[in-house]
């Protein structure tokens, strides 16, 4: 009680509501007893602080009110509502109008659609350069070869066509199919593909997608010998970000290793049948497979940016199924039967490349 | 600057209609959104206030240019909290040293805030009693009515014991906060 006694007392003191003889004796108290002194003090310290924080108080209320009248006239400008809210609210308001427009717009992007896949040809792009090697010769040697070739049906193994464009393919069943490159297919009139123990075979092509960028080549060579077992299987998905691959092929004439990694799920220009992959490749590694870690193909190298650094683009692998569904719808009478097997997985690279040479061509001709 | 330091709305309207557009486009072009010029904007009024309220305010320049450098002060100092670097877009304004008044203004924000916690920890009654008596400048009377004391010396037998407690817990923080 006495404590409050002595806060009241303070308090007029501070206000001035004391008489000026209750302020003369309250002084002597102060004097003679410095535990009310101190206390005094420490009362005065928090009555200011008090005051400041009422003023404060009253000013930022002041402040809030003047801000709002400024934001209701335009002088402040109020932060961009976020949100669903506001989603929720356009989208109630603009249900009609975003129909129509989405209407118009499905409309129109299959009419583009369309008229780009009619008119615009893949290979129209200056941007790009397919990665199929051209091999310099005369023309004399070609005419050589034909006459050797035509001459002497019965050839097996022709010794060395000498080819005018060089680039890769890969078993995608064992009796013979391989499959390449569209526009290699296109660059060439008589194909031949390659193994790696330097045997050749002559070769058809049997269907081409030039969407895809894909082609199937048949081996017409009766010297061709059914292969069993191909011991990768073909990716039906998508593959991720950031995945490492690697890929065969045949830049030069030996079959040359190269690994990287998918550094976009497209292609050129947002082309969704193909991914973005950054690995080195050069003229020749058309048409080569493209492996991941599982030793699942993902995809077949096609092309790469000529602008641009280390940015190759690979046909998507799944490509491949849609290309033999249409063929059979088609009704093709040709079937074949992609391999699925695992026999790459869990091995280390230089296993995998080793199963895997045997499996990838190359793909020449003129 | 008197009107200012009284509390007087107009004088407030006024310098933020000189102000405040050049102070948002400065913060909005510094990585800042308009939430955030709000903020600077309103802390800068809190120093001129005090500075007002301290009656030492004296310019040896524009108003115009004090509050611009204040914000930008603020501003940089928020940027740097908020680790959001990068260099600054300056209007060609001139700016002053304002860094000791910034210094005044952070020791009163400190003293404030303490108050607001010691404020907020003493509960009710006694925070709504304080409130009411110190902050809102009602008389005792009133508060008795509005709390239901029965007469006016009983409130105010409450208010001191609450302001005993304040105290304590005020200077309690006081201490170890500084």
């Amino acid at each position: 009680m006495d404590e409050i006694l002595l806060i009241e007392t303070v308090e007029r003191y501070l206000k001035g509501e004391m008489t000026s003889q209750e302020k003369t004796f309250f002084e002597e108290i102060r004097k003679k007893n410095p535990d009310i002194d101190q206390l005094v003090v420490e009362h005065t310290f928090l009555f200011n602080e008090l005051d400041k924080q009422a003023n404060i108080k009253a000013f930022k209320h002041n402040l809030y009110e003047v801000e709002s009248k400024l934001t209701e006239e335009g002088v402040i400008s109020k932060k961009q509502l976020t949100g669903k809210a506001k989603v929720v609210f356009l989208w109630k308001k603009y249900k009609r109008s975003i129909a129509v427009a989405a209407s118009i717009a499905g409309i129109v992007s299959i009419v583009t659609t369309a008229s780009i896949s009619t008119y615009k040809s893949k290979e129209d792009n200056k941007d790009i350069t397919y990665l199929i090697g051209e091999v310099k010769k005369t023309k004399s040697e070609v005419a050589t070869l034909k006459r050797s070739i035509n001459s002497n049906p019965g050839i097996q193994t022709p010794p060395n066509p000498d080819p005018s464009f060089r680039a890769t393919g890969f078993l995608i069943d064992g009796k013979g199919f391989i499959v390449t490159n569209a526009h290699v297919v296109n660059r060439l009139k008589t194909i031949y593909v390659g193994n790696n123990k330097g045997e050749y075979f002559s070769a058809q092509a049997i269907y081409t997608d030039k969407n895809a960028d894909l082609a199937i080549l048949r081996i017409t060579d009766t010297s061709f010998k059914t292969i069993y077992n191909l011991p990768y299987s073909i990716n039906k998905g998508n593959s991720n970000l950031g995945e490492q691959i690697f890929t065969l092929g045949y830049p030069r004439k030996e079959i040359v290793y190269g690994e990287g990694y998918l550094s976009a799920k497209s292609g050129n220009e947002g082309d969704s049948t193909a991914y973005q992959l950054s690995v080195s490749v050069n003229p020749g590694n058309s048409g080569g497979p493209v492996l991941n870690k599982r030793g699942e193909i993902v995809g077949i190298i096609t092309s790469k940016n000529s602008t641009a650094d280390g940015v190759v683009f690979a046909a998507k692998s799944k490509n491949i199924y849609k290309l033999l569904e249409s063929l059979k719808d088609k009704g093709d009478t040709v079937t074949i039967k992609l391999p699925n097997n695992t026999g790459l997985k869990g091995l280390d690279r230089e296993q995998q490349v080793k199963k895997m040479e045997d499996f990838v061509f190359m793909v020449v001709g003129n | 600057m008197e009107g200012l330091a009284l509390n007087d709305r107009a004088v407030i309207e006024a310098i933020y209609r000189d102000n405040y557009p050049v102070i948002q486009s400065f913060i909005l072009n510094n990585n800042g959104n308009s939430d955030e010029a709000r903020d600077i904007f309103q802390e800068a009024m809190i120093v001129i206030y005090e500075k007002a309220v301290s009656g030492n305010f004296e310019l040896n320049c524009l108003l115009k240019t004090y509050i611009y450098s204040v914000c930008r002060r603020l501003w940089l100092k928020r940027l740097h909290q908020l680790q959001r670097y990068g260099s600054l877009v300056e209007n060609m304004e001139e700016t002053v040293a304002v860094e000791e008044d910034l210094e005044l203004h952070e020791k009163h924000n400190t003293d404030f805030i303490l108050m607001e916690t010691a404020m907020n920890k003493i509960g009710e009654p006694c925070k709504s009693l304080l409130d009411a008596y110190y902050l809102q400048k009602k008389n005792m009377q009133e508060i008795a009515a509005d709390f239901g004391y029965t007469n006016a010396d009983n409130a105010k037998t409450q208010k001191y014991k609450c302001l005993v407690r304040l105290k304590k817990l005020f200077f309690a923080q006081y201490k170890n906060g500084n």
